[in-house]
């Protein structure tokens, strides 16, 4: 189990950042992703970025619009 | 056209920033006693209200009494600029706020747009223009910046609309071709006769398409103020507009800054928000995906037809390769148009037109929310409303709520005249815009008042049931919300419902931060939030520039450099600001100062509704629409995620029908509102009224004896937080 934005999401292994963002429907492209404190520094690196068991990860949706 | 009156001047040059003097046009009282003044601009008024939409309040607060309404001859039209306002080192630079009372929320409202207007309006002599009285015939005002000269001109137009009235004065003033981008024109329409959504559209003259553009000053009904006062367009001219025309203290420092920002938009704006190529309408999706679309009066969030309003349909539709900047130097180039589009209904029917737009709230509530899924359709809605000068927005939530009404049956097809008014009657509804344009018949001119007098309207005359109506109605202080679902955000409720002009996104847009980011965990994070991002925001709004360039374009490393809400507020970009400020006016604020002074605007405007009967507790209503699901087939959308919240809230779901689950939530958060209201009161410095303390406005500086005596009247020691 991980903890994604404060809720639990079930882990597996393998599980990547893009898996997260893919089964959250988080399709907004001005987001930042962090795992355990650390930053994931490159957008282009989400799919190879992998996500420890029990790991916390903050993904971060930047405002904009309006 | 006929000379009516006429005054010259001489222009004085922008320095620092500012002329130091402001124009001030009286129309007299239906009599012709036309009026002209140039009156100065004190330090008090540079030091607390710096400009644009803080000189609109000033000199609207000193025009007007507690007792005068908003079609009244002593309301004014306040158009300013401020600053910053006409650089052309950094984009978004071209802005300007208009102030006057507003007919549908019977306060003061501000409304802002880009274009040339304000720039030229500055480089003519004049930091900010006001407009008062009423002219005896239709008029058109006409500021010669180049040979200081204002004139008032009898209007011999025919058609008042905005497109034909903005192209002929661009070529009824301009020498030649090539003189037409140096004039601007504010018009509104003929539906502004008729209707309290009267927009001011704001022109900039396209060279390569060879077409005036508009901009709008949307909301809040100046373009029924306009109308009011007999004015069919307001028209300046100053053809020399230099990088140095405002005279800053350090253009260099310009230069640089402004080339950051620039190379950032070409470097990642196709990455980020493709604002050049497809401009707000990028957000189409994004919208659907977080449920936060406004679909069928914002019952829904999200729609399967969303593939058919996808922004890559928009972007297919838009002329590409023509960046389009709606003042000099902004590369950010979010406005849009499209090639030539036949329309196919209304008085122009047959013709080909360049449509500007649609933004993001045009597509969203003259399409999902009204239950359209056709940019078609959307496009021509688009062009239709801009042109008899109705605001895209209240007349999207308003239709939708007329759509609503008629579908529940609180109205009927006898009472529409004859119209289906179903979501997704693209004929009936099509049709409902042009009878409010022409003031048609009885159900369009009710429609054209607005959400507020609609409740009240369709209640008297067709016996709607009220009780609805005001859980459906997306309104609060009179203003139609604008175009994104907040009921799942707390913190949005305050985005929208605790603002000074009602529910438009300007203010503060926390759905992400709150609800998906779950970073405002607390009701003093939330109140923080309400404090900060209003407060950051109204700041633009006091220079002259425009809000996009701040977060719709990021340094690259924004996202990982900064963490937290910290990310949010660009911190980069920020300190281009306080810089751009300080080498226009040569002077040295720090960024805590950009929130105080906007902080001392904010106050003052959320005195100035209480001292026009308004600005309390009890004005910042929100409906339950707002607030969670008023009818069962909203609920069983989500029937998991709602049980959910009501087993958050301690209500076991379990045995209620869902109907007695919608009561309880709705109780649950109708508790949860109220103690937002509490706190975001407690953190502006206000009671538990809504009215600014003498402490606050001590702090802030603005403790003018008028002030002082009208909150000694208003404050009442029983509703002061302890």
């Amino acid at each position: 189990m991980i903890m994604v934005n404060g809720d639990e999401f079930e882990w597996r292994e393998g599980l990547t950042v893009q898996d997260i963002l893919d089964a959250k429907n988080f399709t907004f492209r001005m987001i930042s992703v962090w795992i355990n404190g650390e930053a994931v520094q490159n957008r282009a690196d989400y799919a190879s970025s992998l996500v420890p068991d029990g790991g916390e990860v903050e993904i971060i949706h930047m405002i904009s619009g309006g | 056209m006929k000379l009516l009156a006429k005054w010259d001047y001489v222009p004085s040059a922008s320095r620092l920033g500012y002329t130091r003097e402001t124009l001030y046009v009286g129309l007299g009282n239906r009599d012709g006693n036309y009026r002209f003044e140039k009156r100065q601009v004190t330090d008090d008024m540079i030091d607390k209200f710096i400009g644009g939409r803080g000189f609109g309040l000033k000199l609207l607060w000193d025009a007007v009494t507690p007792e005068t309404r908003w079609d009244d001859p002593e309301n004014e039209i306040v158009i300013s600029g401020g600053p910053i306002c006409g650089i052309t080192q950094y984009p978004g630079a071209g802005k300007c706020y208009s102030v006057f009372l507003s007919p549908l929320t019977e306060q003061t409202y501000n409304s802002n747009a880009g274009g040339y207007f304000a720039p030229l309006l500055k480089f003519s002599g004049f930091d900010a223009m006001e407009l008062q009285g009423r002219s005896d015939r239709e008029v058109i005002v006409y500021i010669d910046g180049d040979n200081g000269c204002v004139s008032i001109l009898e209007s011999n137009l025919e058609d008042r609309n905005a497109y034909a009235v903005t192209e002929f004065l661009h070529e009824y003033f301009a020498i030649d071709e090539k003189d037409k981008k140096n004039i601007s024109v504010v018009s509104s329409g003929q539906a502004a006769a008729h209707s309290f959504w009267g927009c001011m559209n704001f022109s900039f003259y396209d060279p390569r398409r060879k077409v005036a553009r508009l901009k709008q000053a949307g909301r809040g009904g100046g373009g029924t103020v306009l109308h009011d006062k007999g004015v069919l367009a307001l028209v300046v001219k100053m053809s020399r507009v230099t990088g140095s025309s405002t005279g800053p203290a350090d253009a260099e420092t310009l230069t640089r800054v402004g080339g950051k920002v620039h190379k950032e938009i070409r470097d990642f704006d196709d990455v980020q928000c493709k604002m050049r190529s497809i401009g707000t309408a990028h957000l189409n999706e994004i919208m659907n995906d977080y449920d936060l679309l406004p679909v069928h009066n914002y019952k829904f969030g999200r729609n399967d037809g969303i593939a058919r309003i996808h922004s890559e349909e928009y972007r297919k539709r838009f002329t590409q390769g023509l960046p389009d900047g709606c003042w000099y130097g902004c590369t950010l180039s979010c406005a849009k148009a499209t090639p030539p589009f036949q329309l196919t209904t209304g008085p122009w029917k047959g013709r080909s037109v360049i449509v500007d737009g649609p933004e993001y709230e045009t597509a969203a509530g003259l399409g999902s929310n009204v239950g359209i899924f056709d940019p078609e359709w959307t496009i021509e809605a688009n062009f239709y409303a801009d042109h008899y000068g109705l605001d895209t927005i209240s007349l999207g939530t308003g239709l939708a709520f007329v759509c609503e009404c008629y579908e529940l049956g609180l109205i009927n097809r006898e009472d529409t005249g004859g119209l289906d008014l179903s979501f997704g009657s693209k004929d009936g509804i099509m049709e409902l815009i042009h009878r409010i344009a022409r003031g048609a018949d009885e159900f369009s001119r009710i429609a054209a008042l607005g959400t507020r007098k609609m409740k009240k309207l369709f209640a008297e005359k067709y016996g709607a049931d009220s009780k609805i109506m005001e859980d459906i109605a997306m309104e609060g202080q009179g203003l139609e919300a604008s175009e994104y679902r907040c009921q799942e955000s707390i913190a949005q409720w305050g985005g929208y419902f605790l603002t000074l002009k009602g529910p438009q996104h300007d203010e503060a847009w926390l759905i992400f931060m709150d609800m998906v980011n779950k970073q405002l965990p607390t009701y003093e994070d939330k109140a923080e939030a309400l404090f900060y991002f209003p407060n950051f925001r109204l700041w633009f709004s006091l220079v002259g520039l425009c809000k996009l360039p701040w977060n719709d374009i990021e340094p690259e490393d924004n996202h990982t450099k900064y963490k937290g809400i910290e990310a949010a507020k660009v911190p980069e970009h920020v300190q281009n600001y306080v810089d751009i400020y300080n080498a226009v006016t040569g002077k040295s604020v720090v960024k805590e100062d950009l929130i105080t002074m906007s902080e001392r605007v904010y106050n003052f405007e959320r005195i100035f509704n209480l001292r026009m009967g308004k600005g309390k507790r009890a004005d910042h209503n929100c409906p339950s629409r707002g607030l969670g699901p008023v009818f069962e087939d909203e609920w069983m959308v989500r029937p998991d995620y709602f049980d959910g919240k009501l087993s958050e809230a301690g209500i076991d779901p379990e045995g209620l029908s869902v109907r007695e689950k919608i009561g309880h939530l709705q109780a649950h958060r109708r508790s949860q509102w109220e103690q937002l209201v509490d706190k975001v009161y407690a953190r502006r410095g206000w009671n538990r009224n809504g009215i600014p303390t003498l402490d606050t406005i001590r702090r802030l500086g603005i403790d003018y004896p008028d002030v002082v005596e009208l909150l000694e009247r208003n404050l009442e020691p029983e509703e002061a937080f302890l």
